[in-house]
């Protein structure tokens, strides 16, 4: 039973995974990205709730929805071309790659400069970091998305940049495509869940 | 013949090309190297640790001790716990895992060779970078406080405690920029440890020779894997609650300030939720060590190797769901008390388990009682003291009484010193003869561990009764007349005794490492992979990829079992260590392995100078710190970017991938 | 045979010695201190010390047969001449479920006990005595707002009486401790924590701030002092006066005059002589100021933080001569009193029992 110590020649399988080392590493690499987002997820919802006194603002009184939706759109359509980059490099179509994974990177910046008004609006209708806990915990949360995202603008920005130089993507560099592609839907789905819970659920 | 030489590539810098020498250990993306450096870095800081917990005990040596002042004794037991925790015991289980595990499966290296380069150098940066609190670092009374006197003869470093509780850590109590120097340490300490656990992942799922099954993998292996994922799931909740506290302190946010309707009790939840698997993440590596030296001494093999899997692997998942156990004189409810009492005291079945195992693998063997099979003994023996401490912390109402006090102290001592730090010095002098090529000195060994546990049990033992007889832990002074007198004396002598004990150690390891008898391939007739290649390791590991058909493989070649399962020495056996000894020491075919580089060492640069910044976050001198930083950053991951891992062929096997992202 | 059966016989003594030896050397482990928490004085803590005890001696039952077994292994299968080469045993799934079920079994009957007692402990009864308790950096606040009292360092109760204390912090974390009464809870700023406290005789009961709490963290101590009714009554009613005036012309009155005219009031409030605005209604919680009330200062019997004794010859004095120097961090600064000031104040405060 406990003995599995047996010698077996003929159970000789070579047991790796198959998947890239770097893939499965960004897989590992989101999986502990998953827990650091849930940690301030979880942050942001102890608060929302508690009550401050007034003379504060609170997030929920200033939340655009309409805005936040369109943006929340754009950033969903950026992972259809991010699937579209894809698929274009897997044909082997390089132009269409560079274009996609500029769209990709064009469609990320509208998000975040929507990010930068709204933060701006926040501030100027009085609520900073320091207005109280559920502010801060906002501000931490979504900031750290949007430097998600803009890390992420970086990396399709230089995959396009080394493509136009090179005329192309080798088979090697493809692979950093999937990988930002990986990343680049974690992000967007990370932003679906902030957009539900902390936007929509009341 | 091991490497082949570069062709020169388009970089900043030229390609680094030593392969001994100062810049080949700054360059080297070698894991053995890595491991070495990790393990010495660690020592550095374990004597430094060591050096406080001294200075503590000299000031508790007596009641009312004028040794040090309380700004003193503060910085001091909270260098002391942050050095042990975060710059020994994890970073010297580091170095074991570096060094062992492309070993022990049958690797040429790790899955992510610079990325491995980075994880020693941000620990090393981040390491340094605490430290400079001493220097730079700056402390005082909370505010609206009173000090007689300039208190602080050492320089200021973090005081807030090692779990760095709020609201005292935060602006209003903490004055000046320790726990600055704290908070953001820890950070970059947690990153080195989080890039070094998604490469062990990897390597450890992608790497393994042919026919290592999982189930195949030495325990040591599967402690790693697990202590791996420990660290990937805990450090994202420790860094978010490490921003937390930068952030109140350096951009005023209002988490942890309960007047503005922050929660303090918020900072223990998140604190532990990584402290509690923190603790697996510390015991788990020397359960696998043990796990390897007890059978090797036994002659016998591990008894229940599946249930020392999985019991592994179910301590470190249950080590997530016990962590208010921590917080039960907090005031959390009744019911968080009550489950958080149950979860404590379930994870005490499967470490239980493990206990039992080691005692069965012993029993009926044929015991070698030398030095890595002492500490390994030494280890179970200290072990099950801790373990029945902490299970009497799981009775709640039993904890409010000792929660915070000495008793706690002796428990985690029991558990860390006795247990980790045991099993690490175990590990220690078992694989001696295969990092250096050499034995250690057995005498001195044995001598080193009786000393050790002369003086552990009488450093950590008398605690218990201090803790029930009412002392408190952090405290600077106590009175007289409460009858802590005596037993504070003797914790004193015994933790001079246990710097004693150290210092033999130092003096064997020095000596034996130069003078020391040359050491055979196999010199314990032992089960694993990495006794299966020349000592000390060549540098690309094994002559040819290694192959293998069971557990404990090695083994298995050597002995076939008689009709009564007695082994009995194959005949072949001898030609065959001969062999594998040839093989390993002339492989018959060119070896590549990756390239040294210099990015590794820069991006690690980059985190304290972007510390600095955040600490002195003004115009003059903060801001352009942090850009340095961000250049300094960036460069580097421009630099390691366009250097590929390994040139001069193009050979294509997933062995030799180039890691980038992340 | 009979050889056989002595021994196990001999090594059985042997065992139950060595459990007896235990215990004893356990029992000598409460060293009667003035902390410590294995000598219990009111039903509580001696609940729990039962229950830490019993399960103290199952960890030395296990403790013994490990370690037993530990160095039986390692004394009777150590390699010596001869000795052949051990069996193969890659395990046994009997003994691995024996030894993961007798475990579970024993975790599973203290558990019972266990989980009654922390909901035993948890809410007070309605006829508990309750009193509001304040942490501040390095002192205990003590109100007790159905009298209108406040006092700080000593808690006065009664004895035989369930006491619930209600407390908080105005500062940082502190941990309230009482061992010989019962264990610990926090005082956490902005929320509110309770814990119950029972003596049985009268007495003077040491206790300890446990939570690091900062510079002085060493310097934090608490006091229960247990009265039976009577005395507990008259105590109430003492305090409920205001404070007592000096003579015209003494050195107490001197006193007086410094405390009204120097930087104490700032901090300090002696009813019937500064009164700071102290509400207590409805047990609210409401700081006194910044510093303890000093109105029965000399009816307790320590200070600073229940770290100095107030019947100490020149204790007081170093106090008011430099606070920061017994107490690093303390609020209280260094007023830069004369000898003379000092001597007027610490005459005064002591006549205010």
């Amino acid at each position: 039973m406990a003995d599995v110590a047996h010698v077996d020649d003929h159970h000789d399988v070579h047991e790796s995974t198959g998947i890239e080392n770097r893939k499965l590493g960004m897989w590992a690499f989101l999986s502990s990205e998953f827990l650091f987002f849930g940690a301030l997820i979880s942050n942001y919802l102890l608060f929302k709730g508690r009550d401050f006194g007034a003379g504060t603002v609170y997030p929920r009184e200033l939340y655009d929805i309409p805005f936040t939706s369109i943006s929340s759109f754009v950033l969903l359509m950026s992972s259809l071309t991010m699937v579209l980059a894809h698929h274009a490099l897997a044909t082997g179509d390089q132009n269409g790659t560079r274009t996609w994974l500029l769209a990709t990177g064009m469609l990320g910046s509208v998000f975040i400069g929507g990010q930068v008004f709204e933060f701006t609006e926040f501030v100027l209708e009085g609520m900073t970091i320091s207005s109280n806990p559920a502010a801060s915990a906002f501000f931490m949360l979504t900031g750290f998305h949007g430097a998600h995202v803009f890390i992420g603008i970086l990396m399709l920005l230089s995959l396009y940049g080394i493509s136009r130089r090179q005329g192309g993507l080798t088979e090697a560099q493809g692979l950093n495509v999937e990988l930002v592609g990986l990343y680049w839907h974690f992000v967007d789905i990370i932003w679906i869940v902030i957009f539900t819970i902390v936007y929509l659920i009341p | 013949m091991a490497t082949t030489t570069a062709a020169p590539a388009r970089t900043i810098f030229r390609r680094p090309a030593s392969t001994t020498g100062f810049w080949s250990w700054i360059t080297t993306a070698d894991h053995k190297k890595i491991g070495i450096m990790y393990g010495y870095t660690a020592f550095i800081f374990f004597i430094l640790g060591g050096l406080e917990a001294l200075i503590l005990r000299i000031q508790l040596a007596q009641p009312n001790g004028t040794f040090l002042s309380a700004a003193e004794y503060n910085a001091m037991f909270t260098m002391h716990g942050t050095t042990m925790i975060f710059l020994f015991v994890m970073p010297v289980s580091a170095a074991f895992f570096n060094y062992l595990l492309p070993l022990m499966i049958g690797a040429r290296d790790v899955a992510f060779p610079r990325m491995n380069a980075v994880s020693f150098w941000i620990f090393l940066f981040g390491g340094v970078f605490l430290y400079t609190s001493f220097i730079f670092g700056t402390s005082g009374a909370p505010e609206g406080g009173n000090l007689a006197e300039e208190v602080s003869r050492l320089g200021a470093a973090p005081n807030g405690g090692w779990f760095g509780y709020a609201p005292n850590s935060g602006t209003r109590f903490s004055t000046g920029t320790v726990m600055d120097y704290w908070a953001i340490g820890l950070q970059i300490l947690g990153l080195a440890s989080l890039i070094s656990s998604v490469n062990f992942i990897v390597t450890v799922f992608n790497m393994r020779a042919k026919g290592m099954t999982l189930l195949r993998m030495p325990v040591f292996v599967w402690m790693t894997t697990v202590v791996a994922f420990l660290l990937l799931f805990s450090l994202p909740i420790i860094a978010v609650a490490l921003f937390m506290i930068t952030f109140d302190r350096t951009l005023g946010t209002l988490f942890f300030d309960a007047a503005a309707g922050g929660d303090p009790i918020l900072w223990q939840h998140f604190f532990w939720l990584f402290g509690h698997p923190e603790v697996y993440i510390l015991i788990l590596p020397a359960m696998g060590i043990v796990s390897e030296i007890l059978p090797t001494f036994s002659r016998k093999p591990l008894f229940g190797y599946p249930a020392v899997v999985f019991a592994g692997a179910a301590i470190g998942f249950m080590g997530f769901g016990v962590w208010a156990h921590h917080m039960f004189a907090s005031g959390v409810t009744p019911i968080t008390q009550a489950a958080f009492g149950l979860s404590t005291m379930a994870i005490a079945v499967p470490t239980g388990i493990k206990i039992f195992n080691w005692i069965g693998t012993i029993w009926k063997g044929r015991i070698t009682l030398n030095t890595p099979m002492l500490f390994a003994i030494g280890f179970v023996a200290m072990f099950v003291i801790g373990g029945l401490s902490g299970v009497t912390h799981s009775i709640v109402p039993a904890d409010w009484q000792q929660t915070d006090t000495y008793y706690i102290v002796a428990h985690f001592q029991y558990v860390l010193f006795g247990g980790s730090i045991f099993g690490l010095f175990a590990g220690l002098y078992y694989w001696f003869p295969k990092l250096t090529g050499r034995m250690y000195n057995e005498a001195t060994g044995k001598l080193h561990f009786w000393i050790w546990m002369l003086g552990f049990n009488l450093t950590f033992a008398p605690m218990h009764w201090l803790g029930l007889n009412g002392m408190v832990r952090r405290t600077w002074v106590y009175d007289e007349g409460l009858g802590l007198d005596s037993w504070n004396m003797a914790v004193t002598v015994g933790a001079f005794i246990i710097a004693i004990g150290l210092l033999v150690f130092m003096g064997n390891w020095i000596w034996s490492k130069r003078r020391g008898p040359i050491a055979p391939m196999d010199p314990w007739d032992a089960r694993t992979l990495e006794w299966t290649i020349p000592s000390p390791t060549p540098e690309y590991n094994f002559g040819v990829d290694p192959k293998v058909s069971a557990l404990d493989d090695f083994w298995h070649r050597k002995y076939s079992e008689d009709d009564e399962g007695r082994p009995v020495r194959r005949p072949e056996a001898d030609q065959l260590v001969a062999e594998l000894e040839d093989v390993g020491l002339h492989p018959p075919a060119p070896i590549h392995l990756p390239n040294p580089s210099y990015y590794p060492f820069l991006v690690g640069l980059a985190f304290p100078i972007l510390g600095y910044g955040v600490i002195y976050n003004d115009k003059a001198f903060g801001i352009p710190l942090m850009l340095l930083g961000v250049l300094v950053l960036v460069g580097s991951a421009i630099g390691w970017g366009v250097e590929p891992l390994e040139e001069g062929h193009d050979d294509h096997s997933d062995h030799d991938d180039d890691g980038e992202e992340g | 045979m009979q050889r056989g059966v002595q021994r196990t016989k001999r090594s059985t003594w042997w065992r139950l010695a060595s459990v007896v030896v235990l215990a004893l050397a356990l029992a000598a482990c409460s060293n009667g201190g003035a902390l410590d928490s294995l000598d219990p004085r009111g039903p509580i803590a001696e609940d729990i010390d039962g229950l830490f005890k019993l399960t103290l001696y199952i960890a030395i039952a296990i403790f013994v047969v490990v370690q037993g077994a530990l160095l039986v292994a390692v004394v009777a299968f150590r390699d010596r001449e001869g000795r052949a080469e051990p069996k193969q045993v890659h395990g046994n799934a009997k003994l691995e479920v024996v030894w993961t079920v007798i475990p579970v079994i024993i975790l599973a009957s203290i558990a019972v006990p266990t989980i009654e007692r922390v909901f035993k402990y948890t809410d007070c009864s309605p006829d508990a005595v309750t009193i509001d308790v304040i942490g501040h950096q390095w002192w205990f606040e003590y109100h007790y707002a159905d009298e209108g009292i406040v006092t700080a360092n000593t808690l006065v109760i009664p004895t035989n009486t369930e006491i619930c204390l209600n407390m908080t912090s105005e500062d940082v974390l502190h941990n309230y401790w009482i061992p010989k009464l019962n264990g610990k809870r926090y005082l956490v700023p902005g929320q509110d924590t309770t814990l119950l406290l029972e003596a049985s005789e009268p007495g003077e009961y040491w206790g300890h701030c446990a939570e690091f709490c900062g510079l002085s963290h060493a310097k934090m101590r608490a006091r229960a002092v247990a009265m039976d009714a009577a005395d507990y009554q008259t105590w109430l009613d003492e305090q409920r006066l205001d404070a007592v005036e000096p003579e015209v012309g003494t050195l107490e009155a001197q006193g007086k005059d410094l405390f009204l005219a120097g930087q104490c009031v700032a901090c300090h409030n002696i009813n019937g002589v500064n009164e700071l605005d102290v509400a207590t209604g409805a047990g609210e919680l409401l700081g006194n100021g910044i510093g303890p009330d000093l109105t029965h200062f000399a009816s307790r019997s320590a200070f600073a933080g229940a770290v100095l004794e107030l019947d100490e010859p020149g204790a007081l004095e170093a106090w008011l001569a430099d606070p920061p120097e017994i107490k690093p961090g303390s609020f209280m600064p260094n007023l830069g009193l004369t000898a003379g000031e000092i001597d007027a104040l610490a005459a005064y405060l002591r006549s205010l029992d």
